[in-house]
C-alpha cells in the first residue's frame, strides 16, 4: 500500500510540474462550461415554452439538465481519457526510468496500480470542475443530489474502466503518440459498439452491444445503482491493469 | 570457468552458467564469475559484448534464459524483492525523471527503496554530499549537465547503502576532469560497497578496478585480477623502431640481423625500407627492450630516427583476447581519454 501511494503521488506530481494537468483542466472547464451553458439554454427555453403554453407542470432539473450532462461528461472523457494514460508507460520505456521503477524492491502490480490511481485522480479533478457547474444548479434550483452522487460513481467507474485499458496500451509502446492513439481508437470503438443494437437483436449484437462503456452507463445517469452495471466496469479495471501485468512482466522477456 | 584470488572474504555475487538467449542470437552465453565483497570489478568488452545484459539480469531487470545468479545469498529468480534491496543500479543513461528536482528526486528513490522519515532525509544529505549534487539540490534534473546528471544517477544507487553497486558504463559521454571525479569516488565507495562497473575503456579498469572480468560476444574470456594482467602485459612488449643510415646508404638484413642478436627480442617484422631507412616492429617475450634496441642501433652507426611502443599494455591483451573485432585504432583513441 505504501508503494502505491508512492508511486501514485510521483505520477501525480508529473502530471502538475507538467503543463499536461492543466490544458486537461482547462480544456475540460471550457469544453463542460459550454455544454453546461447550452443545457441551461434549452432548459430556460423549455421552460418559457411551456409557461406560454400555460402547463404549470415543474420541471425536472436531474431529467433535462443532469442526465444528459453527465452523459456528456462520458464523451469528453472519452477525448480527454487517453491523454491521461499515453504517457504512463510509454514515457519511462522511452527514458529508461523505468529501469529504475523495476530494479526497485517493489511489485509490479503496486507500479501499476499506483499509476492508474493517479490517472484516475487526474480524471477526479475534471470531475471536480464539473461540479463547480453543478453547484450553481443547487444555488438556483432544487435538483435531487442523490441520482448526482450516483452519476459522478458511475462517471468514476466508468473512467477506470477506460484508463485501465489505456494504462495497458501504454506498456506495448515507447511512443506516447501511438499509445495516445490507439487508446483514442479502442475507447471510441468501446463507446460506438451500442448502436449495432439499434438495428439488430441476434445474440452477437446483443453480446457487443453489451461490451460498449456506454450501455453500462445509463443506469448511472439515471441516477440508479444497478450492480451488474458496476461490476461491468470494475471487471473491464481488473482485465485492464491484469493485462498490463502480464505486459510488463513479457517487457522483460522481450526486451 | 576459473574462479579468482583467493580471498577469505563472504562472496557477494555469485554467477553460474548464466544465459540470456534472444530469437536470433545469444546475448550472454553460459558465463560463470564469482564476486567477494568489498571488490570493484571491472566488467570489460567492446560494445554489444553483453555487459548490459549480464547486469541487466543480476539486477533482476531480465530474466535469465537458463543458469542462476545469486546476490548476497539470494537467488535473482527465486527472491527477487530480496536482491532488489541490496542492489543499487546506475543504468547506461541515469533514469532521471526531467520534472524533477535533485532533492525530490532522491527523496522519491530512497521511498521506493524503502527509506522513510529521518533515515531518508538523512540518508539523501549523505548522498548528496558524496556525489557533491548538493549545490544543485534543488534545479531540475532536466536542467543539469551530464556530469550531474551522472552523479545524481550515481547518489540514486547509493541512497539505500545497498550491499552491491552496478555501474552501466558510469563514465560514459563525461568529460576527462568528471571522468577522473567519476573514477575517484567510485574508488572510494569500493571499501563498504560491492562494485561491478562494466566499461569498454581500459584504462578506467586499471585505475579502478582490482579485478576484470573481460567478455567478448556474449562469453566470458578472461579474468584475472588487474596486477597479474598488467604482468602479463609487461611481460611482452612491442615497439615500432625506424633506423636510416648515416652515410647513405643502408643494409637493409644487416639492420635485421643486429636487432635480432639483442637479448629479449622474440620477433622482428620488417614494416617498411626505403633506401636509406627502414622500420621494423620488434617484439620481446619478457621485459623492457627499448633502452637495449636503442644503443644497439646507435652503437652500430646508424641513426635511430623513431622508437615508440606500438600498443598500450593492457589493451594488447584486450585484443588478443576479445579478436580482431575491434580495430586497434578505435582502442588507441579510447585509451588515450
Amino acid at each position: 500500500m505504501r508503494n502505491i501511494l508512492i508511486i501514485c503521488r510521483k505520477e501525480l506530481r508529473s502530471y502538475f510540474a507538467s503543463p499536461i494537468a492543466y490544458l486537461l483542466l482547462t480544456m475540460f472547464a471550457l469544453i463542460f462550461g459550454f455544454f453546461f451553458w447550452n443545457s441551461l439554454g434549452y432548459f430556460v427555453l423549455m421552460g418559457m415554452e411551456s409557461q406560454m403554453r400555460g402547463q404549470m407542470m415543474p420541471m425536472n432539473l436531474n431529467e433535462i439538465v443532469i442526465r444528459p450532462l453527465l452523459s456528456n461528461v462520458g464523451v469528453i472523457g472519452l477525448f480527454f481519457i487517453p491523454m491521461i494514460t499515453m504517457r504512463l508507460f510509454a514515457e519511462e520505456k522511452r527514458s529508461g526510468t523505468i529501469e529504475l521503477l523495476a530494479t526497485s524492491p517493489i511489485r509490479d502490480s503496486e507500479i501499476i496500480i499506483g499509476k492508474w490511481l493517479a490517472a484516475l485522480s487526474l480524471y477526479a479533478c475534471m470531475l471536480l470542475v464539473a461540479a463547480v457547474n453543478f453547484a450553481f444548479l443547487f444555488k438556483y434550483g432544487k435538483p435531487d443530489w442523490k441520482p448526482l452522487a450516483i452519476g459522478y460513481l458511475g462517471l468514476l467507474l466508468q473512467a477506470g474502466a477506460l484508463l485501465a485499458i489505456g494504462t495497458f496500451i501504454s506498456t506495448l509502446t515507447k511512443n506516447q503518440i501511438i499509445a495516445g492513439a490507439a487508446t483514442f481508437g479502442v475507447c471510441l470503438l468501446l463507446w460506438v459498439l451500442e448502436w449495432v443494437s439499434g438495428y439488430e437483436t441476434a445474440t452477437w449484437a446483443q453480446v457487443l452491444a453489451y461490451m460498449s462503456v456506454i450501455t453500462h452507463f445509463e443506469s448511472f445517469a439515471k441516477g440508479v445503482l444497478d450492480l451488474k452495471d458496476a461490476i461491468f466496469y470494475v471487471t473491464v479495471i481488473f482485465l485492464g491493469l491484469f493485462f498490463t501485468a502480464r505486459s510488463m512482466e513479457s517487457l522483460r522477456w522481450r526486451s | 570457468m576459473q574462479t579468482v584470488i583467493p580471498y577469505d572474504k563472504p562472496l557477494m555475487i555469485t554467477v553460474k552458467e548464466l544465459t540470456k538467449r534472444y530469437a536470433r542470437n545469444t546475448a550472454v552465453d553460459h558465463i560463470s564469475f564469482e564476486v567477494v565483497k568489498g571488490q570493484i570489478v571491472g566488467f570489460l568488452g567492446p560494445n554489444g559484448a553483453g555487459k548490459t545484459t549480464t547486469m541487466r539480469m543480476l539486477t533482476c531487470f531480465l530474466p535469465p534464459t537458463s543458469g542462476s545468479a545469486t546476490v548476497a545469498g539470494f537467488d535473482v529468480l527465486e527472491q527477487p524483492l530480496e536482491v532488489k534491496k541490496r542492489i543499487g543500479y546506475l543504468p547506461e543513461t541515469p533514469p532521471l525523471y526531467p520534472e524533477m528536482e535533485t532533492g525530490e528526486y532522491l527523496t522519491f528513490v530512497g521511498q521506493l527503496k524503502g527509506l522513510s522519515g529521518a533515515e531518508l532525509r538523512k540518508r539523501v544529505d549523505y548522498v548528496c554530499d558524496r556525489c557533491s549534487v548538493a549545490d544543485v539540490k534543488n534545479k531540475l534534473l532536466g536542467k543539469l549537465s551530464k556530469g550531474y546528471r551522472q552523479r545524481v544517477g550515481l547518489a540514486q544507487a547509493i541512497i539505500h547503502n545497498p550491499d552491491v553497486l552496478i555501474l552501466d558504463e558510469p563514465t560514459a559521454g563525461l568529460d576527462p576532469k568528471q571522468i577522473n571525479e567519476t573514477r575517484d569516488l567510485i574508488k572510494s565507495l569500493g571499501g563498504d560497497h560491492t562494485i561491478i562497473l562494466s566499461t569498454h575503456i581500459l584504462p578506467e579498469v586499471e585505475q579502478t578496478c582490482e579485478q576484470v572480468l573481460i567478455i567478448n560476444k556474449g562469453k566470458l574470456v578472461a579474468t584475472d585480477s588487474v596486477q597479474n594482467l598488467q604482468n602479463r602485459a609487461r611481460g611482452a612488449e612491442s615497439v615500432l623502431v625506424e633506423v636510416s643510415g648515416r652515410n647513405g646508404s643502408l643494409d637493409f638484413a644487416v639492420v635485421q640481423r643486429r636487432i635480432e642478436q639483442i637479448a629479449g627480442v622474440s620477433r622482428v617484422v620488417a614494416k617498411q625500407s626505403q633506401q636509406n631507412r627502414s622500420s621494423f616492429e620488434v617484439e620481446s617475450g619478457k621485459g623492457f627492450i627499448r633502452g637495449d634496441l636503442a644503443r644497439a642501433v646507435v652503437e652500430s652507426g646508424w641513426d635511430l630516427n623513431e622508437l615508440r611502443p606500438t600498443a598500450m599494455s593492457l589493451e594488447e591483451i584486450f585484443l588478443q583476447l576479445t579478436g580482431a573485432e575491434i580495430k586497434k585504432e578505435e582502442v588507441a583513441i579510447q585509451g588515450a581519454q
